[in-house]
């Protein structure tokens, strides 16, 4: 089932979402983090951070955390509609301006840049950015997510 | 407090310089459950070996977004993560229940952009068996 490409172009509405320094701690205990940056405010702050930074890969969280309705991979009413089975994470691009630190209020929007197929509609992939907006309405970081998903 | 961090001296860095080895691991499931909760990634695939099985996998496996964790403290763990620019990997395989995750990074160029000297890294995950799992690029601020 090929997806309509008429996606292509879609921009999310903006969505707002909390750094929790609770989560960043409970991320770093996930990840075996050993760098006390990312969990010991203290070891943060004698780094030069006022608090906990987020680590490199924290946005890709937040986006799952406060998923887009206009444009969701998933959602078939507002969104993409595509089957979860089906999915498989295809590429992943972070570019950072500046830092995302516990505390902030990020507001995030997606953009659907691409839709395109290989292997004769085999496999399709999807194309999304994302930027994340502090509340100062700085950009911090922005993303490309490459979605890849298997048809047959 | 001795931080367990002790960052490379830019300065000398040189193309071919490797990173020191990051090896994380054996995934087990509890790894998995923890890191969906902590990343917000519910996607049953990762967590529920019955959903896994339907959808023709042989049962769960390790998060791409898990070893890109790892990657990126193989990054901070060498400079401080303000140095980072831009990264990007591709998935190559998926990482499967009890791998270990290796990764590895090289100094591949140095150079200036913006008045600015950068170096471009090529970094990557493997799993036991030496299949490589991501890889990707990474560029770093010397100064």
């Amino acid at each position: 089932m090929a997806i309509d490409r008429s996606h292509i172009g879609v921009v999310s509405e903006p969505r707002e979402i909390d750094v929790e320094k609770g989560q960043l701690r409970f991320f770093a205990k996930a990840t075996g983090e050993i760098n006390p940056v990312y969990f010991d405010e203290e070891a943060a702050r004698a780094a030069g951070h006022p608090t906990i930074p987020a680590p490199p890969t924290f946005l890709f969280s937040l986006q799952l955390g406060a998923p887009a309705k206009r444009g969701d991979i998933f959602d078939p009413e507002n969104g993409i509609g595509v089957d979860v089975r089906r999915i498989l994470h295809g590429e992943q691009r972070f570019t950072y301006h500046r830092p995302i630190y516990a505390g902030d209020r990020m507001t995030l929007t997606t953009t659907t840049t691409d839709i395109y197929d290989k292997k004769g509609g085999a496999l399709e992939f999807i194309t999304q950015k994302t930027q994340g907006v502090n509340a100062a309405g700085q950009l911090c970081v922005e993303m490309q997510v490459v979605t890849v998903v298997r048809n047959g | 407090m001795v931080s367990p961090v002790q960052y490379v001296d830019t300065a000398a860095l040189a193309v071919g310089d490797r990173l020191p080895d990051h090896a994380m691991g054996p995934l087990n499931r509890g790894t998995l459950a923890l890191f969906a909760g902590a990343s917000n990634d519910h996607v049953p695939l990762h967590i529920d070996s019955d959903f896994a099985k339907a959808a023709g996998m042989p049962d769960v496996f390790g998060h791409g977004m898990l070893s890109m964790a790892y990657l990126a403290q193989m990054i901070t763990h060498w400079v401080p993560q303000e140095r980072l620019r831009t990264w990007n990997v591709r998935f190559m395989a998926i990482t499967p229940l009890y791998a270990t995750v290796i990764c590895r990074g090289e100094v591949t160029e140095i150079f200036t952009d913006n008045g600015e000297r950068l170096a471009r890294l090529s970094i990557g995950s493997w799993i036991d068996d030496a299949t490589q799992t991501l890889g990707g690029e990474a560029i770093i601020a010397l100064d």
